[in-house]
């Protein structure tokens, strides 16, 4: 490598590292909806919270190119541990959310052995049977899980012993946000770190990255805990900021929402799980309320629609958009 | 002992049904490399159909599954034309969310026209009942599926490994422009297929109803079986689908008789070893 190409590299790294103006207009306008939707602050938190665990799925299928169809395991594994902590007369809020990401991350790891084992089609399946597992792990163990009818009686204690979980969401929408902005920033250290190009390189060409000495099922492994590990702490926030932790965390339900919000955003730009949530849970919320079937329906519909059509999600629309507005000008002057 | 032979019983009986849907995701999903996850939605058809024709036409059991599985086939075979087709040769991510589509489409369409209740299916007579066996009883329905099952495997196995119709899908699947440069219509050799695969499903899913019955969200509650059916068999393998299937009845049932505290747990468990140790599936090639 000669010393201009080391120059370029650097830029092409630094330029990977910027802050695109999409990113921030997402998490100015979720600061605003909180004084703009005072009566919405469920909705808002629980969108917040969604696209923190569609983020997590985005750094194994947008970055690594590795599909889940059972992620859910690891948010509800995030979820359960931090609520059963709380149930159980531990209610600080952040150490519960530190237990609720190491438990997932320590799971994440322990069936990343199994993981970087398979590829394709098998990958699906495979994480499928995990999903399957952990869902029936925690519904055969009500004593334990409060199986049916969910985890009750889980209290929380103020948020750095000073703020009060409030009954308007108020407390419960800064504290996700908070934490879901911490773990943004650290999800883009990681892709843009070696190790994260290292993945994506994997995903583009892995005979190649073979031959460049950089392990494949390594980087796997590492991908994998890293994106349950975040999972996990999507979960732990969900159990404590709703109070309750229900089955329906672990389900395939639940996996497979997520993969279309992820993919409805936008693989491989982090914000996209963000975006995605947005719409997906705001356009569930209006769309359920008036009958559960027009959703399903309307989702289905979205669903084929897209994948006839734009390639990309709202993030290469938004981009599509943003290089023909560019062009238009450039041509009107 | 006599105990544990019903059981076992009750599992292959289980497994068959389970076949007869897996059988056609075999082909759709194993043979023709479309990640198909509306498979079981096209079962739903089948079921609706045969218990509609029963209940609102008046027609007799058997005409009406065979009805079913033709209804079944037209839809498979117009999704595959309209939709499916553009699919084949997209990512595999973007055929299953697609799909996916149709799969919640499809649940919405069968609340609305038929209602979210469960439904039930009347059977003839001489399916009611048991057949003596020995010092055993076999419940008719149960034999009749077994017997269905076997003929089905038997027909469908010869017709994909032995004609030239298989040959032809299996050249098209490893060289698409190959094939069609042999002068055979790859377009219509794909739908035939595609309608072949989920006649099947609509057969098992009409055949199914009677053991399990039948609701809007039966397409997305069985999508996971069969896709663990077909997985742990093998990609395009029938036989080892065939086996797969069996062994999860047996063990599904076994496991939720013996064990009921953990009920799903052992299935998953074991799908989940077998795909760790041969992620090609049981009779799958090496990879």
């Amino acid at each position: 490598m000669t010393a201009v190409d080391i120059v370029l590299v650097r830029k092409a790294i630094r330029e990977r590292a910027r802050w695109r103006s999409l990113e921030i207009a997402f998490w100015v306008a979720a600061a605003c909806s909180y004084f703009l939707f005072p009566t919405h602050l469920v909705l808002l938190t629980q969108i917040i919270i969604s696209g923190l665990f569609a983020m997590s799925l985005d750094l194994l299928l947008g970055y690594g190119g590795i599909p889940s169809f059972g992620h859910a395991a690891f948010f509800g594994l995030g979820a359960y541990t931090a609520g059963l902590l709380a149930a159980h007369g531990w209610g600080e809020p952040l150490s519960g959310l530190l237990a609720g990401g190491a438990v997932a991350g320590a799971t994440g790891l322990l069936f990343s052995i199994v993981i970087a084992r398979v590829h394709g089609a098998a990958m699906l399946m495979v994480t499928m049977c995990v999903g399957l597992l952990v869902y029936e792990a925690a519904s055969r163990t009500p004593w334990l899980t409060g199986g049916d009818t969910g985890l009750q009686g889980i209290a929380m204690w103020p948020v750095l012993g000073r703020f009060e979980f409030d009954l308007f969401g108020k407390t419960a929408f800064w504290y996700a946000y908070a934490v879901a902005f911490a773990l943004y920033l650290a999800a883009r250290r990681y892709v843009s770190s070696p190790e994260g190009l290292a993945l994506e390189g994997m995903r583009e060409n892995p005979t190649r990255i073979a031959s460049l000495a950089i392990s494949s099922a390594k980087r796997k492994m590492i991908a994998f805990t890293v994106s349950a590990t975040l999972a996990g702490f999507a979960g732990a926030l969900l159990a404590q900021t709703t109070q309750i932790v229900a089955l329906e965390t672990l389900s395939f339900d639940r996996s497979v929402s997520t993969l279309i919000m992820l993919v409805v955003g936008g693989l491989g730009s982090l914000i996209g799980g963000f975006l995605g949530a947005a719409l997906f849970v705001w356009l569930r919320d209006i769309l359920s309320a008036l009958n559960p079937v027009y959703w399903m329906f309307w989702l289905g519909l979205i669903l084929i629609g897209m994948m006839l059509s734009a390639r990309g999600g709202l993030v290469g629309g938004v981009a599509l958009l943003s290089k023909r507005m560019r062009a238009m000008i450039g041509s009107a002057t | 002992m006599l105990g544990f032979i019903n059981i076992l019983l009750a599992g292959i009986a289980y497994g068959f049904v389970l076949f007869l849907m897996a059988g056609g995701l075999s082909i759709t999903l194993g043979l023709m490399k479309f990640a198909n996850m509306a498979h079981a939605a096209f079962a739903m058809v089948g079921g609706y159909s045969a218990a509609l024709l029963i209940a609102k036409a008046d027609v007799p059991f058997v005409p009406a599954v065979i009805g079913a599985a033709f209804i079944a086939a037209l839809t498979g075979a117009l999704f595959e034309r309209v939709l499916f087709h553009r699919f084949y040769r997209a990512p595999e991510l973007e055929q299953v969310l697609m799909t996916i589509g149709v799969v919640y489409v499809a649940i919405a369409g069968a609340t609305y026209f038929v209602g979210p209740e469960q439904i039930a299916i009347s059977v003839p007579a001489w399916l009611e009942g048991n057949v003596p066996l020995g010092v055993l009883e076999i419940n008719n329905y149960r034999a009749f599926l077994i017997l269905v099952g076997l003929a089905l495997l038997g027909g469908v196995v010869g017709f994909i490994e032995r004609t030239t119709f298989g040959a032809k899908i299996r050249a098209a699947v490893a060289n698409r422009r190959m094939t069609a440069s042999c002068g055979i219509d790859v377009d219509r050799l794909y739908t035939a297929a595609f309608a072949l695969g989920s006649a099947l499903a609509g057969l098992g899913g009409a055949l199914s109803v009677k053991l399990i019955g039948l609701d809007p969200y039966f397409p997305i509650k069985f999508l996971t079986e069969l896709l663990i059916v077909v997985s742990v068999g093998g990609l395009g393998s029938l036989g080892g689908t065939f086996v797969a299937a069996i062994l999860f009845g047996v063990v599904d049932v076994a496991g939720k008789y013996l064990f009921p505290e953990a009920g799903g747990f052992i299935l998953y468990a074991a799908a989940l070893i077998v795909l760790t140790v041969r992620p090609q599936g049981l009779a799958g090639p090496q990879l």
